[in-house]
């Protein structure tokens, strides 16, 4: 194995003295895109062409290219317009966008400004979840820090620029990571999502144009800007450009975040997170987020971590969100877990999300608590491919999906639960 | 237009329209719930999820547009498999108990389950439940039969204009509920029982009292204000069970107010009079209906042959119809008496209404949402007209600005750009303000009393009429505490002033729900029917009051509540040698002052008409016999008639003496709605003699709440009970309670003149100082004059 080149985009900060300060980004060439798009009027068009050549792809999950995302945005129309970070993070197995505000915060903002410049619009949100305490913080002294260095607010470095952003804390409620329900809540009210069309880039927060990235897709701007968009494209693969972070978690010797190349085989990424712990084997992998697919052993160690691949392979790259579970897991109890945790969170709004949530779960933990019937494993199919689609966002899908790829690939670990009352899984974790 | 294909249909339609709309007009049924044309799409229920050509998934027709060459499928497999799945999903947790619901059998949710629904649920888990929400007297709640389509709530938001439902918790947890524990106060709050889908919502009164099936559905015109909103009543056996509305997009939309919907309860009410009563020799005695006619008959005769025809006096409420009014003036009029008027609650009759005008309103309702600026003179429209209110609502939602003077802070439920709350006294000199801020040198100056002629406008009075001179399309309103305040006169000159400097036009809120109609018919002592001329003027409503007469004929009124001075008229009656009372409900005040009480049908037992503020002539039908022996008005007044031998009352129908009267007012002249400058203001400086400059001392201020307003909503115990209604009492301003250093344990004796009366009081923080606020107080005199307030040591 040569070694994998690592934390070169968003991360870059890492391994020097206090990585969060102004004086060290900027002792890495931070806010220098920023200085100079203010000081040449760079034509947005021009940085738009970049990121579109860089292949950088929302790194929220959905995986839309953001240089045709900050296209969307109608730049010239008057009025105000808005700029939304969406550092909510809710998807269980995810944690890379809090270190990002932890370690490197002022990337992002940079990454930001630039979006407010490109887009025309002024005032930029970072909207965080609630339990974000300590990136809040760092953040709030960053923003501090930007704006006494003269880099926020108006007429920015006698520019005529204006920009100034603001931190928010949201009340830790998963749907509240679903663009629209971010800004309703972000608005004052009930975190719903709302009906599209119209997209946030018309008809946005307090119905202006708004654009929203995920914390990562905006800290990957700056460098995009700073080393050319072939640079980031060469770092990963076609279409699927530059470094990723990885929140590996689970059964690992060393979970953490990992910015690799797109593109960097599975095994490889295994093995810099120590490999499975104990020496146990392999059993599953959720690559990319809890509501994505589940891939078995077999499959996910012959894959390679980058959009394409895994969606070949029947899973999603998602927010890069790597759960290994090793031969101790319990699917059940996993699927169980799941389920409950979508069903908390659904937000009532639609009716299959809102009714066929509890019944997942309901369903599935009875199998789980030793009750269940072998129709049970159709039932449950039947009723996540009900829910699938029918929704106005993709909760519903990340609902049933898991129910879905957990029973197709582990129907008779399933099947055991039921016929013996318990657990294959012997002195299960 | 646009072609598109549904089922096959080939249908050419507006771009931007919604797939649903289209299959609506086009008569292809599409199931839905949370879908309400006149709310905002919200495209949470999936009941209306539709194949479209290439789109990968089935899409809401609620919410996806039209588009050119669109193909839906409303009948494919992949529709129905989606709508069915819809279904499953919303009753798993729907309760099964339909036998015990009071929407079964006009339940949308068990109307689509017939057809989209299996017979048998594949759901063995516990059913989720709901605890009871009390959100007030008139909405019963069973959330646990909620669906959660969210009209109500979107109903709160975005018609009643008051956030009172929401959604709150989230998922399977999530609920309907007031956010803090209250009740549902809108004065159109009812309308959600119509808008729930399912039994969730359903009304308190009727409930258990009939099966949809049961009932039949008959068409009337609402009773109690100048809108007349469309009804259905439902009926079962001779009794009406419920209200609801019937759509009628010019005049109610799909909407009623609850005092519209509630007020059938008083229908039943104990204090019907249900066969005619004679008081022989202070002793009440029932009697059939050729006695007791002969007895009025007789007693009429013998005043107006001893005294003159001008010792009876005639008051009938706004609220009677048409043809009463007609059928009243007519045959009064024939003995030779001018004494009539439906202006109760006047008190200012110095500048004449001109000829009848056939509408109070310059537009129809629906052009009310295309005015971009208001002016509201003494009104609580809110309260006063709510589907009046809700146009203007509507144009505020389109960007009018509304300016309001007022002597209360009211609680309006759009945006008041520039509010002048004032005291009562000086409301005509703040119109005087904002005209001097429009034009100095306004012609109208020249004819006013001194003290109007020199205010100089203060930045207030200057920005409503900034407000105004921006407009494109002004309206200003004279509502009701306008039309009964003390210099009434004025500021209609005032108003009239004001909209000619702004080429704006003038509604007069007028109350009840005939007030148009009483006008065009001659109810009034200086006009007769259609305007016609008469020989010499008769008495108005105060002048009736003010030297009483010796007969009295009441129609439909209870003084106590619907006169502007209450205690006088009532002594008035007492001292009168005859009273007759024409009424539905007899009460005791009524059996002592009244000498005959003939048992007059309700709204719902007569035919006739009401014409609107916006001049619609509107007929209805009796939809139930009329309890007991009561008989519809008109009928009664022809009867009378015919025992005075007036000539041309062979009327065998309510039409017939509609079309006389309409056939009147078709060949007069006066026809036009009153426009600006009409006013004869050579009596306007009269009015310096009156006032009172110095403003010192306590006004009382005197409102009609509006489930008091007419004897039918004063006796619908739903009504009775809700927030609104328990606005009574006496209210003060917080510098009234502090400068009387009042005690709030005890109740404060007000006293006008000879009259006074002790009450339990509260402050008001919506009043100016120096105020006194009564709802209608019987037993005290001028409603808007000088007041004196004390608190006795009780023992």
């Amino acid at each position: 194995m040569t070694a994998i080149p690592t934390n070169q985009v968003c991360f870059r900060t890492l391994g020097h003295d206090a990585p969060s300060s102004l004086a060290t980004y900027e002792s890495l060439g931070g806010y220098q895109v920023w200085r100079r798009i203010l000081k040449e009027k760079t034509p947005p068009e021009e940085i738009v062409e970049v990121l579109k050549l860089s292949m950088l792809r929302g790194r929220g999950g959905a995986g839309f290219p953001t240089g045709l995302k900050w296209s969307f945005v109608p730049r010239t129309s008057p009025g105000q317009k808005y700029v939304v970070c969406n550092s909510d993070e809710s998807e269980p197995g995810t944690f890379k966008d809090r270190d990002i505000m932890r370690y490197n915060p002022h990337q992002m903002i940079e990454g930001m400004a630039i979006a407010g410049y490109v887009m025309g619009a002024t005032v930029g949100y970072n909207y965080m979840r609630g339990e974000f305490i300590e990136p809040f913080e760092s953040c709030e002294r960053a923003l501090k820090d930007a704006r006494e260095s003269g880099l926020l607010g108006d007429n920015i470095l006698g520019s005529g620029i204006d920009f100034d952003m603001h931190n928010h804390l949201g009340a830790g409620a998963y749907i509240c990571g679903e663009e629209t329900a971010l800004l309703e809540s972000l608005e004052g009210k009930k975190g719903m999502p709302r009906f599209k069309p119209p997209f946030p880039a018309n008809y946005g927060l307090y119905g202006r144009p708004t654009n929203v990235n995920n914390t990562e897709s905006y800290a990957s701007v700056p460098i995009i800007l700073e080393k050319g968009g072939q640079w980031f494209l060469d770092l990963g693969k076609p279409n699927n450009g530059g470094m990723k972070i990885f929140s590996v978690s689970g059964h690992v010797n060393k979970p953490g975040n990992y910015e690799v190349p797109l593109g960097t085989p599975f095994k490889d990424l295994l093995a810099m997170a120590g490999g499975v712990r104990d020496g146990n084997r392999l059993k599953a992998v959720i690559p990319g987020g809890s509501s994505v697919p589940v891939l078995p052993a077999d499959i996910i160690l012959k894959t390679d971590m980058d959009y394409d691949s895994l969606d070949k392979a029947g899973s999603m790259l998602g927010a890069g969100s790597v759960i290994v579970m090793d031969e101790t897991t319990c699917m059940v109890k996993v699927l169980a877990r799941i389920a409950h945790f979508y069903f908390e969170e659904s937000c009532g709004q639609c009716t299959p999300c809102r009714e066929g949530t509890g019944w997942l779960s309901r369903v599935i933990h009875r199998i789980e608590a030793g009750e269940g019937k072998l129709e049970y494993l159709d039932l449950l199919g039947d009723v996540s491919n009900k829910i699938m689609g029918r929704t106005i966002c993709a909760l519903g899908d990340a609902a049933a999906m898991p129910v879905i790829s957990f029973i197709k690939h582990f129907r008779e670990e399933f099947a055991y639960h039921i016929e013996h009352k318990k657990c294959l899984v012997e002195n299960r974790s | 237009m646009i072609n598109i294909e549904i089922d096959g249909k080939k249908l050419s339609v507006e771009p931007g329209e919604m797939i649903i709309e289209v299959a609506d007009k086009a008569g292809i049924a599409i199931p839905r719930f949370c879908y309400h044309k006149k709310l905002s799409i919200a495209a949470n229920c999936r009941m209306c999820l539709v194949e479209v050509e290439n789109a990968p998934k089935p899409l809401p027709a609620c919410a996806t547009p039209v588009g050119e060459g669109m193909k839906v499928y409303t009948q494919s497999e992949k529709t129905i498999e989606a709508q069915k799945s819809v279904m499953e999903f919303l009753l798993i947790n729907h309760p099964l108990d339909c036998p015990i619901c009071d929407q079964g059998g006009e339940c949308e949710l068990q109307d689509v389950a017939m057809g989209y629904g299996e017979g048998v649920s594949r759901f063995t888990e516990g059913k989720r439940t709901v605890k009871d929400k009390d959100i007030g007297p008139l909405i019963a709640t069973e959330l646990t039969r909620c669906i959660h389509c969210t009209r109500c709530v979107r109903f709160g938001e975005e018609v009643a204009g008051i956030q009172e439902l929401g959604a709150v918790q989230r998922g399977e947890h999530m609920k309907i509920a007031t956010y803090i524990e209250g009740s549902v106060d809108s004065e159109l709050s009812g309308n959600v029982i119509d808008l729930c889908p399912v039994g969730a919502l359903t009304s308190k009164p009727f409930r258990f009292s009939a099966r949809a099936w049961e009932m039949q559905q008959r068409p009337t015109i609402a009773p109690h204000d100048g809108v007349g909103s469309h009804l259905y009543l439902h009926v079962m056996g001779n009794q009406v069970k419920r209200v609801v509305p019937r759509e009628a997009e010019a005049i109610n939309e799909t909407w009623i107010a609850d005092r519209d919907r509630y007020s059938y309860e008083s229908l039943h009410h104990a204090d019907r009079v249900t066969k005619p009563l004679v008081k022989q020799e202070g002793v009440w005695k029932e009697t059939d209906w050729s006695q007791a006619l002969e007895v009025v008959a007789k007693q009429l005769n013998i005043i107006a042959k001893n005294d003159g025809a001008d010792q009876i006096g005639c008051l009938a409420s706004p609220s009677a119809t048409l043809e009463e009014h007609y059928l009243l003036q007519k045959w009064l009029r024939a003995l030779g008496c001018q004494n009539i008027d439906h202006r109760l609650r006047k008190t200012d009759f110095r500048v004449k209404e001109q000829a009848p005008q056939s509408a109070a309103l310059p537009c129809e309702f629906t052009d009310v949402e295309y005015y971009d600026r208001f002016l509201l003179i003494g009104s609580y429209l809110r309260k006063d007209i709510p589907m009046l209110n809700h146009r203007v609502r509507k144009a505020v939602m389109l960007g009018a600005e509304v300016s309001v003077l007022n002597p209360v802070d009211y609680d309006f439920n759009f945006d008041v750009a520039h509010a002048l709350i004032s005291d009562v006294r000086l409301l005509s000199t703040q119109l005087a303000g904002i005209l001097k801020a429009l034009s100095a040198n306004a012609p109208l100056f020249s004819t006013l009393p001194d003290y109007l002629r020199q205010v100089s406008p203060d930045p207030a009075q200057q920005a409503v009429a900034d407000s105004l001179k921006a407009g494109e399309k002004v309206m200003l309103f004279l509502g009701s505490l306008a039309l009964h305040h003390p210099e009434a006169g004025l500021l209609k000159a005032l108003a009239e002033g004001i909209a000619k400097e702004t080429s704006g036009e003038l509604a007069f809120l007028h109350e009840g729900a005939n007030a148009v109609g009483a006008r065009l018919a001659g109810a009034m002592p200086h006009v007769g029917a259609a305007g016609s001329a008469l020989p010499t003027p008769g008495l108005d409503a105060a002048a009736m009051t003010h030297a009483p007469r010796k007969a009295y004929v009441l129609h439909q009124i209870e003084p106590e509540w619907d006169c502007a001075y209450s205690a006088q008229t009532l002594q008035a009656l007492e001292q009168a040698e005859f009273v007759v009372a024409l009424n539905t409900f007899q009460s005791d005040t009524m059996l002592d002052y009244a000498d005959v009480i003939l048992p007059a049908a309700a709204f719902t037992e007569t035919s006739g008409t009401y014409v609107n503020l916006a001049g619609h002539w509107q007929s209805f039908e009796g939809a139930v016999v009329p309890q007991g022996e009561a008989r519809p008005a008109w009928k009664i007044l022809r009867v009378l008639a015919n025992l005075h031998d007036v000539e041309g009352f062979d009327y065998t129908a309510s039409t017939e003496v509609r079309d006389e009267l309409k056939q009147q007012v078709e060949e007069s002249a006066a026809q036009s709605h009153e426009v600006a400058g009409q006013t004869d203001t050579s009596s306007l400086k009269s009015y310096s003699a009156s006032r009172d400059n110095t403003q010192q001392g306590l006004v009382r201020l005197t409102e009609t709440p509006l489930y008091r307003t007419d004897a039918f909503v004063r006796r619908s115990p739903a009504l009775q009970q809700t927030t609104d209604n328990q606005r009574t009492g006496v209210r003060v301003s917080r510098q009234v309670a502090e400068q009387y250093k009042l005690d709030p344990a005890h109740p404060v004796t007000l006293q006008q003149g000879d009259y006074s009366v002790s009450l339990p009081w509260q402050v008001d923080e919506a009043l100016p100082g120096n105020h006194v606020w009564t709802a209608g107080v019987a037993g005290l005199g001028a409603p808007f004059g000088a007041i004196e307030l004390t608190q006795g040591k009780v023992s």
